[in-house]
């Protein structure tokens, strides 16, 4: 690659030819304060807070928008740089909602901090704040116009990585906000409460609806029984929140956490992610022998994973004659908040009544999730409340609970057993994985060929990935699998899910099963996940999940004992009557706008 | 005592040739007619004054099978009422110099982005494109041209935001580089001139360099049309000489109470009467779309300036910090103290603003707020304050 010569700071250096100022300064350790800029999305350049001098004083430019070129000469502090930054950090705090304090993002607002190595302590220009009300429409996402810098990272996150674009930049000069289609009410626009946004809005302006207090006056409520469920990808990513290194795996300290905070039954989403597995393996191997066997044109292949709750409210918006090839399963948190009420409640003999059931989700789509008026099968809301991993993180806060000092514990039984299987759920291939892991056993009576059960071609990172895998020598009743060539595809952000789809509909593609996950990264790059992200801090909590699997007892969903004991004690047999109506179910065609 | 001001009339010269102009271009041949081009010395005649003949070489350079040539007919600073003349006037001149730009950089489509306010020019200008590719396909040019309208955003004149407005976006500025030149619409190497620069590559067809450079001073060559309005004797649209000064101008067209002249419209420098004799018209001094507008005596410079801002406040893209935030600074910030809730010296402070703003903003829009502010505060700061 072509290399560019330049001087920052009198400091010369040598940087690939398209490196942007930014990056060439970060190499040498000169650090350029961004509030735009976001190293998941495309470069917008408007908030001009990067600005440095090129080539002398009198000509500044946007470190982050301007490429490096030959014989540049950079100067990243003057007297110039230094009083148009402060003056548009002043600029901005004319507009922005200074009630900090009261703020989720107070302490952890990209805008407050460069106010404070500022020391923009007293106004210097005139106030232009508005009153507006949040939007609380949504169940998942709380919108505050009043703390929006228009630095339109939601909109591109919305638009580049998720292509949904619900979110938009609407009016222009002191009209300018960030806006939905024709203003209307988050709940009201195709937005698919995953939350991206929030993970990447530098201020308080995106967060997620927040039931702490709720969750609260449950576990105070004495005649309530509170059960939580974790799911796959909170434990990886809990610990950064306690100041950890991104990478750290911290399942245990969570359990003993809930425990600590009077939660009555601390189980785990991974037992009924193993579940999800068995139902939807079942269901895989239906659909191929009736195409296969049966020649039934009207099953609708490839089949796709439901798991993803923001990945669902898509597809039921940009693709509903799709709808047909999505599993009928219910998502992991769904399950279990049906069988709580219903086999729990019965194994431990409580009234579902009186149950309250909480989940901790790396997801803000889950909460929409569990206010569908669908899932409510066991009689009564399936799952009460929904918490991010950040609300989470709250809450151990506000019980004073020392997280890094604390023993390690073990969930409760019953539904508290979790395989490898089910923790890789929260990375992009995880789920195709762990059902490869399965499916392959079932039909063949042996191990799936990969060493150490890693199935390395569904693994990383890339937006869209395909992999194929030959079933030969298979048991008696699954003759007419022999020889058949099983292709799988994976693709995980909504923009590469739109992808995918377009090949599906067009027929450009042949695949018979097909992962989807709403996230960047999948559940591990959540919505409802700890912020700031990025990809080295998605890949470490990648890494962390597929350690947690290999350190597991059992790998595979199938061998999970609890799973054996509910099909025998409960459920019966896999996609059987009661399965299908706890465990199953439909979906809903959403308009386009 | 009145120097006598050096009109020309070669913008509305009726007796002009166009399809012969174009077969004499073609006949001398590419690259010698792009050298008469730099010679010639023009420089865009939209206001930022980028020299016309090395935005065309460079156009030209990229290796790119499809390129465009654009039209700016935007004409939206307060003002400025030219191109609508040019435009209806010399109708063949514009659409030529673009098919002469087309033919220099290989380009085989363009367009006429046209303010939504001259739309009744569509009729015309659509029946003069047709004569004219008829024409070009007798001497073996293709170049298709249309119109694009604009929807009245001011900042759609700017070029990297008509591009995007044309691409169907929001019409915002986008980061340079990449330059239109290397990638513009369509992610295609593209022209972008105003319309009176066109015009200006035709009159170098007929006239050559050497006559062109007769014209104006060394720093700013050629004539240039000028949209006269406010308290003047004469007003309207005028071919004069650059190189001019501001009390030659007012000489001509004052109304012997002049106070001050805003050379370039809102986005361009307003002019004392003190500064008459020694400001020049042109890139030597002050330089002008084209817009003049004088003030006498009667006028409030308080009421011109927060005319000014609230128009900007309004037409900002609303992009970038320093401008959609800095200009409603400055409106809000003369109308406090106006109103003495902040002190004389809370100016000051909005002039350090004005600094950032120009070096700050992404695009020129906000690099030009600061002009107007800075020249009327700077020279008339008591009626801004009293």
């Amino acid at each position: 690659m072509k290399k560019i010569n330049l001087t920052i700071n009198g400091v010369a250096l040598k940087v690939d030819e398209g490196t942007s100022i930014l990056n060439a300064a970060k190499s040498i350790n000169v650090h350029i304060p961004t509030l735009c800029h976001h190293e998941d999305l495309c470069i917008s350049g408007n908030c001009r807070i990067c600005v440095v001098e090129l080539n002398g004083p009198n000509n500044l430019v946007a470190a982050c928008a301007t490429p490096c070129a030959e014989k540049m000469n950079i100067t990243t502090n003057s007297h110039q740089i230094r009083q148009a930054r402060k003056h548009i950090l002043e600029l901005l705090l004319t507009e922005h909602n200074i009630n900090c304090i009261k703020c989720t993002h107070n302490n952890s607002c990209e805008l407050q901090k460069l106010a404070l190595e500022y020391r923009t302590d007293e106004e210097l220009f005139i106030s232009l704040r508005k009153n507006k009300k949040p939007d609380g429409s949504s169940p998942s996402i709380l919108r505050d116009e009043t703390k929006c810098i228009r630095c339109t990272r939601c909109v591109r996150t919305c638009s580049e990585l998720q292509g949904v674009n619900a979110l938009t930049m609407a009016g222009k000069g002191n009209k300018t906000i960030m806006s939905t289609f024709m203003d209307m009410p988050m709940n009201e626009v195709v937005c698919t409460n995953c939350g991206q946004c929030i993970n990447r809005c530098p201020t308080g302006a995106l967060v997620e609806k927040n039931y702490i207090e709720e969750v609260w006056d449950s576990i105070y409520d004495s005649s309530k029984h509170v059960v939580v469920q974790t799911a796959p990808a909170t434990r990886v990513a809990l610990g950064e929140l306690f100041n950890l290194r991104a990478g750290n795996s911290v399942t245990g300290r969570m359990v003993s956490s809930l425990r600590k905070m009077g939660f009555d039954s601390v189980l785990d989403t991974d037992f009924t992610a193993d579940l999800t597995i068995i139902e939807e393996g079942t269901e895989l191997l239906h659909r191929l022998k009736k195409a296969l066997v049966d020649g039934d044109k009207s099953v609708a292949l490839p089949m796709m994973t439901s798991c993803s709750p923001g990945w669902i409210k898509f597809i039921e918006h940009a693709f509903p004659e799709l709808l047909p090839n999505l599993s009928t399963c219910k998502s992991p948190q769904q399950m279990f908040g049906a069988l709580a009420k219903t086999f729990y409640a019965e194994k431990k003999g409580i009234d579902p009544k009186d149950m309250v059931s909480v989940s901790i989700m790396p997801c803000t789509a889950k909460k929409f999730e569990a206010n569908r008026p669908e899932m409510r099968d066991s009689g009564y809301k399936d799952v009460d409340y929904v918490l991010t991993t950040r609300e989470l993180s709250s809450m151990i806060r506000q019980s004073g609970i020392a997280v890094r000092t604390l023993e390690d514990e073990q969930y409760d039984s019953i539904m508290g057993q979790s395989t490898g299987a089910a923790v890789i759920f929260g990375v992009s291939g995880g789920v195709m994985e762990a059902a490869i892991r399965t499916v392959y056993e079932i039909v063949t009576g042996r191990e799936i060929p990969f060493d150490g059960l890693r199935v390395l071609p569904v693994r990383g990172m890339s937006g869209v990935k395909t992999a194929s895998l030959l079933i030969e020598n298979v048991k008696e009743e699954y003759k007419f699998l022999e020889g058949v060539e099983l292709k799988v595809g994976i693709a995980h952000g909504l923009a590469n899910a739109r992808k995918l789809m377009n090949a599906v509909r067009d027929k450009t593609i042949e695949l018979h099963f097909i992962e989807i996950m709403a996230c960047p990264g999948g559940c591990i790059g959540g919505g409802g996940q700890p912020i700031p992200t990025n990809i080295k801090i998605r890949t470490a909590r990648t890494d962390a999940t597929y350690r947690e699997d290999e350190g597991m007892k059992f790998r595979k969903s199938h061998e999970n004992p609890e799973v054996k004991a509910i099909y025998e004690e409960f459920l019966g047999e896999p996609n059987g009557h009661k399965s299908h109506k706890l465990l199953h179910t439909y979906y809903t065609e959403r308009k386009k706008y | 005592m009145a120097t006598e001001l050096k009109r020309t009339e070669l913008i509305f010269k009726e007796d002009m040739d166009c399809p012969a102009l174009m077969k004499h271009v073609m006949k001398m041949g590419k690259d010698a007619y792009l050298q008469e081009l730099l010679d010639s010395g023009l420089k865009g005649r939209g206001g930022a004054g980028f020299p016309t003949g090395l935005k065309w070489k460079l156009v030209k350079e990229q290796e790119s099978e499809i390129k465009y040539v654009i039209c700016n007919a935007d004409e939206g600073e307060p003002g400025t009422f030219k191109d609508r003349e040019i435009l209806d006037r010399s109708t063949d001149k514009v659409i030529y110099g673009m098919a002469l730009a087309a033919y220099i950089v290989g380009a085989k489509e363009g367009f006429i982005y046209l303010r939504g306010e001259y739309k009744f020019l569509a009729t015309k200008l659509k029946l003069a494109i047709d004569r004219m590719e008829a024409q070009l396909r007798l001497l073996g040019v293709h170049f298709h041209l249309d119109l694009r309208f604009g929807s009245g955003a001011y900042i759609c004149g700017e070029e990297t935001s008509l591009l995007r407005s044309m691409e169907g976006h929001r019409g915002e500025p986008t980061n340079k580089p990449p330059y239109p030149v290397q990638s513009g619409y369509l992610g295609q190497p593209t022209v972008v001139n105003n319309v009176e620069t066109f015009v200006n590559t035709i009159i170098i067809a007929d006239i050559g360099s050497k006559e062109y450079i007769k014209l104006g001073t060394k720093a700013s060559q050629g004539s240039k049309l000028f949209s006269v309005s406010g308290d003047c004797c004469k007003e309207g649209i005028f071919e004069l000489e650059l190189g001019l000064t501001v009390q030659q101008f007012v000489d001509e067209f004052g109304d012997g109470d002049t106070k001050a002249v805003q050379v370039g419209g809102a986005s361009g420098f307003c002019v004392p009467r003190k500064e008459f004799p020694n400001t020049i018209i042109g890139y030597e001094g002050v330089p002008t779309g084209g817009s003049m507008k004088v003030f006498n005596s009667s006028r409030s410079m308080y009421n011109i300036l927060e005319n000014y801002l609230i128009f900007f406040e309004e037409e900002s893209c609303g992009q970038c910090t320093p401008c959609r935030v800095g200009t409603q600074q400055l409106l809000h910030g003369i109308q406090a103290v106006k109103r003495k809730e902040k002190p004389k010296t809370y100016l000051d402070e909005l002039l350090k603003l004005a600094h950032t703003m120009k070096y700050a903003s992404k695009c020129g829009l906000g690099r030009s707020v600061g002009n107007a502010f800075t020249s009327i505060i700077g020279n008339f700061r008591e009626e801004i304050v009293y």
